[in-house]
């Protein structure tokens, strides 16, 4: 780990509460994230991870009555500045933040249109109309996301007719397609079989080259394969944080080495 | 247990087929002798029991009537007329009455079209507000209200529609407090909250995981509804449009109170006329033979309309892409 490390986003005494709780779901959370690196968020269930992942791409205002505090700072692209977005109050600025931190959930959500139309649709929302760059992006997004053997003659047809694991794909194809900055990937292969879980996870090292990505996952196994940097959540306070090597073979925490070690969760 | 509770339930669902056999059977039978004697011309002939000689008349006479018909060719007047006006009441001449279904077929399927016009729109606007755009604290409240109106009595929506709402709109529109009009918009009222709180339902069957993928994606909540919610309830959604068609076009009471009950053309849209199931309701006490037989020639009539119309609908709506 001599290379530099470029933070993207950065998350300071930030804590959570949902509407009507009377006591925060997560409490206090310090978390770097780096450009172009894979973090993994692990924990047993409940302890606030996907709580937190949602948190990153503000997706828990579409529920009215949650409450945020602390910071949660994304790096500008263009002028480096790192900007608080829970400062965004106005639709636009969540429309835009979404846009630039892309989200995949624990199961596969193809829309209800073709498999040309569902990559397509971020870019349409940002406006792009033009067919034919329309075209080479779904080509390049379905590329990157190793779909596009399978599906180049088929574009036209439901994206629902795809396999889970295709579907999956797909939907990481339509996110990254309006290239986001960061990556939300909410256990993404928890629907899935252990084929799939595969080319998800080969699709994940692969896609660092170009995004940063956050990943939410109940397998440690996983957590050890796809990430660089690991964090351990227990009841929403993030106990340990650093490099996955470090958390997985010298955890400076009992809780992070008895979770590590299959005692609990 | 396993093999009777197979064949009471096959035995349920056969008994649907046999209801709407036997139904048509009976329609038909019943509408036989008129089908008999009008034919298909009974759907495009304008005239209710109106009186007509049996055409057994002498050449001259014959003539006589024809040129005078020619001269008055852009008049609307039947036979009977022209006869009268003639002053060939011959009370010799054997008269018969003739039956046609063509004004109540068109009020009825005008009405309902003025009823599926103005109630889809406020429907699916309602559905929207009630699954994805009303705080909670409002939801419930008006969606017991829907829930309410859907069940009132259909005679309630006629006495109101005859007493304020028909006087309300001719004092916008103008014509007649019972019309074409009023009918198809009491209709349209009547079947709003049905059509509203099934469209909702099916609204509500959206995944919240789908539609938080699309608001990840920076979508927008109408784009939201436009591209995810719709497409993905558009099943539910025709479903429910086409159960209201139905309802609309059969319902009975609250049409007959408005729509004047006349067997006229409507020239213009706030003109009374009639539909197919006022006129029976209307005019099956009073009714035998002949008259008996053209009034089920005209509930088979609805009835192979109703059928028509929603299985086109079915088919056009509902039949799988691909």
């Amino acid at each position: 780990m001599s290379e530099k490390l470029e933070k993207v986003m950065d998350i300071k005494n930030f804590s959570f509460t949902y509407n009507g709780a009377n006591k925060p779901s997560l409490k206090n959370i310090n978390l770097p994230i780096y450009f172009k690196k894979v973090t993994a968020l692990i924990g047993p269930s409940g302890c606030g991870k996907s709580t937190f992942l949602r948190s990153l791409n503000r997706i828990h205002d579409l529920y009215p009555g949650n409450k945020y505090e602390g910071e949660i700072l994304l790096k500008d692209i263009e002028t480096g500045d790192m900007e608080n977005i829970l400062k965004y109050k106005k639709e636009n600025e969540l429309i835009k933040l979404r846009q630039r931190v892309g989200m995949i959930f624990q199961k596969p959500t193809p829309f209800p249109m073709s498999i040309f139309d569902n990559i397509a649709y971020g870019l349409r929302l940002m406006g792009k109309k033009n067919k034919k760059f329309l075209e080479e992006k779904v080509e390049e997004a379905l590329k990157s996301s190793a779909l596009w053997k399978e599906v180049k003659d088929r574009l036209k047809d439901d994206a629902r007719g795809l396999s889970g694991g295709q579907q999956q794909r797909l939907c990481i194809a339509r996110a990254i397609a309006v290239e986001p900055e960061v990556l939300l990937m909410d256990e993404p292969t928890s629907a899935l079989d252990p084929l799939s879980t595969l080319a998800i996870e080969e699709l994940v090292t692969k896609l660092k080259e170009k995004v940063t990505i956050v990943i939410v996952t109940h397998n440690m196994q996983q957590a050890s394969r796809v990430s660089d940097w690991t964090a351990f959540m227990y009841l929403g306070e993030l106990i340990e944080y650093g490099t996955t090597e470090q958390i997985f073979i010298s955890p400076h925490e009992k809780r992070t080495a008895d979770y590590i070690a299959g005692k609990f969760g | 247990m396993e093999f009777i509770f197979k064949k009471i339930s096959s035995l349920s669902a056969a008994f649907i087929l046999v209801l709407l056999t036997a139904v048509f059977i009976v329609l038909f039978l019943y509408a036989k002798p008129a089908i008999k004697k009008y034919g298909l011309h009974f759907i495009i002939d304008p005239r209710w029991d109106v009186s007509v000689p049996i055409k057994e008349k002498t050449p001259t006479k014959t003539n006589n009537i024809k040129s005078q018909k020619n001269k008055n060719n852009n008049i609307e007047v039947s036979d009977a007329d022209v006869l009268a006006a003639l002053g060939i009441t011959n009370t010799n001449a054997k008269t018969e009455t003739i039956y046609g279904g063509l004004v109540p077929l068109v009020g009825t399927i005008l009405s309902t079209l003025i009823a599926m016009l103005f109630a889809v729109p406020i429907a699916m606007g309602i559905a929207i507000f009630l699954s994805e755009i009303s705080p909670p604290l409002i939801n419930k409240p008006v969606g017991i209200a829907i829930e309410l109106l859907a069940a009132i009595p259909s005679i309630i929506y006629g006495m109101w529609g005859l007493f304020y709402f028909g006087p309300f709109i001719s004092h916008i529109f103008g014509g007649s407090s019972v019309s074409l009009l009023v009918a198809g918009l009491v209709l349209g009222i009547m079947i709003i909250p049905f059509m509203a709180s099934l469209t909702r339902d099916s609204m509500n069957t959206t995944p919240n995981i789908l539609k938080e993928s699309a608001y990840a994606m920076g979508a927008t909540k109408f784009e939201v509804i436009k591209d995810i919610i719709f497409p993905y309830a558009r099943k539910g959604i025709i479903g429910s449009i086409i159960l209201a068609l139905g309802r609309a076009l059969g319902e009975t009471m609250a049409v007959a109170f408005v729509i004047g009950g006349v067997f006229t053309f409507p020239k213009k849209i706030t003109d009374p006329t009639v539909s197919i199931p006022v006129v029976l309701a209307n005019n099956f006490a009073e009714s035998s033979g002949m008259s008996l037989s053209a009034l089920f020639y005209l509930a088979l009539i609805l009835f192979i309309l109703s059928f028509i119309i929603i299985f086109s609908a079915k088919f056009y709506f509902l039949k799988n892409k691909n």
